[in-house]
């Protein structure tokens, strides 16, 4: 029981930094219908980012975010422009192709860069540690979910409180009505986009304070933060938090209960079951094109 | 006799009712048209109808047969077409593969339908030729002019041989000689023995080429006769000018 | 007949006497290794095609059919203690069945989805095939891979001939096979769904049903050529099998060539796998392979997104206009 417990709070603490990024995922999705496969192997390029900084002007991995946020925002709007722009017909079959190829290039690079040895970014807290009602608990974890949470926080407010928000919100139910009423959708798709982006470079820290990782990390990475929005439902942001503790607290559980080399085999096994019994996910509409 | 038969047919989008006991027939080798102000429920009727979306409640009964809760597929196997509000075709297509994909064998037995040649080949020319688009029979769907689409979507509905077909608007965005030309056609079929069911705003075209009409309002049946009753009725004009 | 037509003959003819002589005429086994995997992504991308071009469902996990024919025919022939040489070839349609009923059982979850969902749905099962082989680790041996028999009476320049052939088989069978589908109605109901599934489904073509069998006859042969590979490589890791990006060159390829025609996969298979192969032995320990991958795959997207094959006949169809009509 005591073992179950623990993991459940440590699912809770790692579901933040999923929850992030597949917030960033379902967003892009939400506002220009394309699902950026890319997503996993820009956290981890925004880890590799955050590992170069640390270690060549000895910044706290924490803090180098002040650097790759706004450097992957760009990154992020530069891609969009690049890349998704330019599709004109078949953009949902074409752009996750063309974000897959996004990431195989970016894991080539980070393989010539870094090699494919694994690395862990490092902080001089990364062992300390505190008690509470006699729980071990890790501060790096605790960091990493309150980072999250100010950042997801950050992501509400912007979306609920400003008219940038509205515009964005607007776009996500109906781009040609939100065309019709004045919003920039192409300005709102490249921001969207570019902050989708840059919750992959803090995602990345969180991720790369607490897991090793390899350039070719970001295979598992995706998939885990696939399933996570399938089960959210496309789009919904409320969806893709909610999933991701869901996720994350099932799979610490089944890790200590059955074997960790089957926690991310129930991840799918989850995912099965939504789509038997709920295809479009927990907060998903059901996708009927016009009738 | 009655070909369709629907009856206390209800349907509600989260607050909203769209078809709210709904019962109205079909004669069989009638020409019926659906009408009705806009946001009545003609179009939702079809969709229930066709399999499209289920019913919450309420009966759809073909030749007798309750077919509520069955899928597009099997309610067209069993003889019911339909056309689309902005005509519907395989743009990436051509016209002639369009008039070839209809498959009126149910389930697995549709995968070993007979192949695109002989005879439903004839067939489709024959019906190309009818329409009068059989010259565009080798181009691709998607170049074609909308009249053109309309003329082809109704001559691809026509090859399952259905006895039912629902037309939601043929006459929508139509310009005048075409339209007459797509009501010979519905005349012609008719005489041949297929029945229709039209959803129309064009009524000129429904007072000449229906047999009788049913007026929904609200989700409701509110009138139904042959199109001169219905004309003079009073609710039917309160329905159209008061709401 | 048209000149056209007599040239294309004479063209198809030609590809299949070389096809079938290649190895008589180019015996040195680095030609045959290239020959063997450049057939091997005729067979795959063709059996690609079948589901991703002609309904448009993009399927990313293809890989996990061609993992887990490997997978199949690797303990079959270990549990049956079928001797190396040609006998494990005749476990081959073994493992397109076992391959096939995967298929159903995947494609009957995954297609309960459209369009972007059903994407990455298959890219989950890939995943799940992939942590399946490495768990089931008394079954599969795990993270430390399979070994397949091994045909040491073949030696030299011969080795790779039969494999060669086999593969050649398999790259046939799929092409018959999407052949004739395309000109079946069953093709055409396909190319429906691509176009407008609803549409469809409102002219009969059960669309659940068509999609299942198109998914699974695209896996089967699928499965079979993982089989035949495993075989040829003697040795498999569940990573190097239920691949990724195996699963997207197949893609890629038919991308490259033409989505939803005959002669584009082969194409597309025939100009990309030697490059693939070129880089991947040059430039292989530093993942650079990688970049170039990515670097050609956004070309085509963004430059040539209906490939090769449409491109040229809507040239060709241009031309031929411009001369019917001076």
């Amino acid at each position: 029981m005591r073992i179950v417990l623990e993991a459940a709070v440590l699912g809770v603490l790692t579901g933040g930094v999923y929850a992030l990024m597949a917030s960033g995922l379902t967003l892009i999705f939400g506002v220009m219908r394309i699902i950026n496969v890319g997503q996993g192997a820009l956290v981890i390029l925004g880890a590799y980012l955050s590992f170069a900084l640390s270690r060549s002007i000895h910044l706290d991995p924490f803090l180098t975010l002040i650097v790759t946020m706004p450097v992957m925002f760009l990154l992020g709007i530069g891609l969009q422009f690049v890349f998704i722009r330019p599709l004109k017909t078949d953009r949902e079959a074409l752009s996750v192709l063309i974000t897959y190829a996004i990431a195989l290039g970016i894991e080539g690079v980070l393989g010539f860069f870094f090699t494919t040895n694994y690395i862990e970014l490092r902080a001089w807290y990364e062992t300390a540690s505190f008690a509470i009602f006699g729980f071990h608990v890790t501060w790096v974890y605790v960091f990493g979910f309150l980072l999250c949470l100010a950042i997801l926080g950050a992501l509400f407010v912007l979306l609920y409180r400003t008219s940038f928000g509205a515009a964005l919100r607007a776009t996500m139910l109906n781009r040609t009505a939100a065309q019709l009423v004045g919003v920039d959708v192409d300005r709102v798709s490249a921001l969207a986009f570019g902050i989708g982006v840059a919750t992959a470079a803090a995602g990345g820290v969180v991720f790369g304070v607490t897991n090793a990782f390899n350039p070719g990390s970001h295979y598992d990475l995706i998939s885990r933060l696939l399933s996570i929005i399938v089960l959210g439902g496309l789009g919904s942001l409320r969806g893709a938090i909610i999933a991701a503790l869901i996720m994350l607290v099932t799979t610490d559980i089944a890790a200590v209960v059955i074997s960790p080399v089957w926690a991310s085999f129930v991840f799918f096994i989850i995912l099965v079951l939504v789509l038997i019994v709920r295809p479009q996910g927990l907060y998903g509409v059901r996708v009927r094109e016009r009738i | 006799m009655s070909l369709l038969e629907v009856s206390h047919l209800s349907k509600r989008f989260g607050g909203v009712v769209a078809v709210d006991g709904c019962s109205l027939s079909v004669a069989e080798q009638s020409i019926t048209g659906l009408i009705g102000p806009n946001g009545s429920g003609k179009t939702t009727v079809f969709n229930l109808v066709t399999g499209f979306i289920p019913p919450d409640s309420g009966e759809v009964r073909y030749k007798s047969q309750a077919i509520g809760g069955m899928g597009p597929d099997r309610i067209y196997a069993r003889g019911i077409g339909r056309t689309f509000q902005l005509a519907r075709i395989f743009p990436r297509l051509t016209t002639l593969e369009n008039m070839l994909v209809p498959v009126r064998r149910a389930g697995l037995r549709a995968l070993l339908s007979h192949g695109q040649w002989g005879h439903e080949r004839d067939r489709a020319m024959q019906m190309l030729e009818f329409m009068e688009i059989s010259h565009v029979a080798r181009t691709l769907a998607g170049a074609l002019s909308y009249g053109q689409r309309k003329l082809l979507e109704l001559a691809a509905v026509m090859m399952a041989r259905p006895d039912l077909v629902l037309l939601d608007e043929p006459a929508g965005g139509v310009n005048p000689a075409l339209l007459e030309k797509i009501g010979g056609h519905i005349h012609e079929l008719n005489r041949q023995g297929v029945t229709f069911l039209i959803v129309e705003h064009n009524m000129g075209f429904v007072m000449n080429l229906c047999h009788q009409v049913v007026v929904l309002h609200q989700g409701r049946a509110i009138a139904s006769g042959d199109p001169k009753t219905v004309r003079q009725n009073p609710a039917v004009l309160d329905a159209y000018l008061g709401a | 007949m048209s000149r056209l037509r007599v040239l294309k003959r004479v063209g198809l003819l030609a590809a299949i006497v070389i096809a079938l002589i290649l190895p008589l005429i180019a015996p040195d086994p680095s030609t045959t290794n290239l020959a063997v995997f450049t057939v091997m992504y005729i067979g795959l991308a063709t059996s690609w095609n079948i589901m991703g071009g002609y309904t448009g469902y993009i399927s990313l996990g293809h890989a996990a059919f061609f993992g887990f024919g490997a997978y199949s025919l690797g303990l079959l022939s270990n549990h049956l203690n079928v001797a190396p040489g040609y006998a494990p070839f005749l476990l081959v349609p073994v493992a397109g069945v076992i391959s096939g009923l995967v298929a159903v059982l995947i494609g009957w979850i995954a297609l309960r989805t459209r369009a972007a969902t059903f994407v990455i749905v298959t890219i989950a099962f890939m995943f799940m095939g992939q942590l399946l082989a490495e768990n089931l680790v008394k079954l599969t041996g795990g993270g430390a891979g399979l070994g397949f028999p091994y045909p040491q009476q073949w030696g030299g320049d011969f080795y790779n001939t039969p494999f060669y052939y086999a593969m050649l088989a398999l790259a046939f069978l799929a092409l018959a096979t999407s052949w004739t589908i395309r000109r079946s109605k069953f093709g055409l109901g396909l190319l429906a769904i691509r176009d407008d599934e609803d549409k469809a489904l409102a002219v009969g073509v059960p669309t659940r049903r068509f999609k299942l069998a198109a998914f699974t006859i695209s896996a089967i042969p699928v499965g079979m050529i993982g089989a035949v590979y495993g075989y040829y490589v003697t040795y498999v890791y569940p990573q190097f099998v239920f691949d990724p990006l195996i699963g997207i060159s197949m893609v890629l390829m038919v991308f490259l060539g033409g989505l939803g025609t005959l002669a584009g996969p082969v194409l597309g298979a025939l100009l990309l796998e030697p490059a693939q192969l070129q880089f991947a032995y040059r430039f292989g320990a530093s993942r650079l392979y990688l970049v170039f991958y990515a670097a050609v795959f956004l070309l085509v997207m963004l430059f040539l997104p209906r490939g090769v094959v449409p491109s040229v006949q809507e040239l060709l169809q241009r031309r031929r206009q411009e001369l019917a009509s001076p």
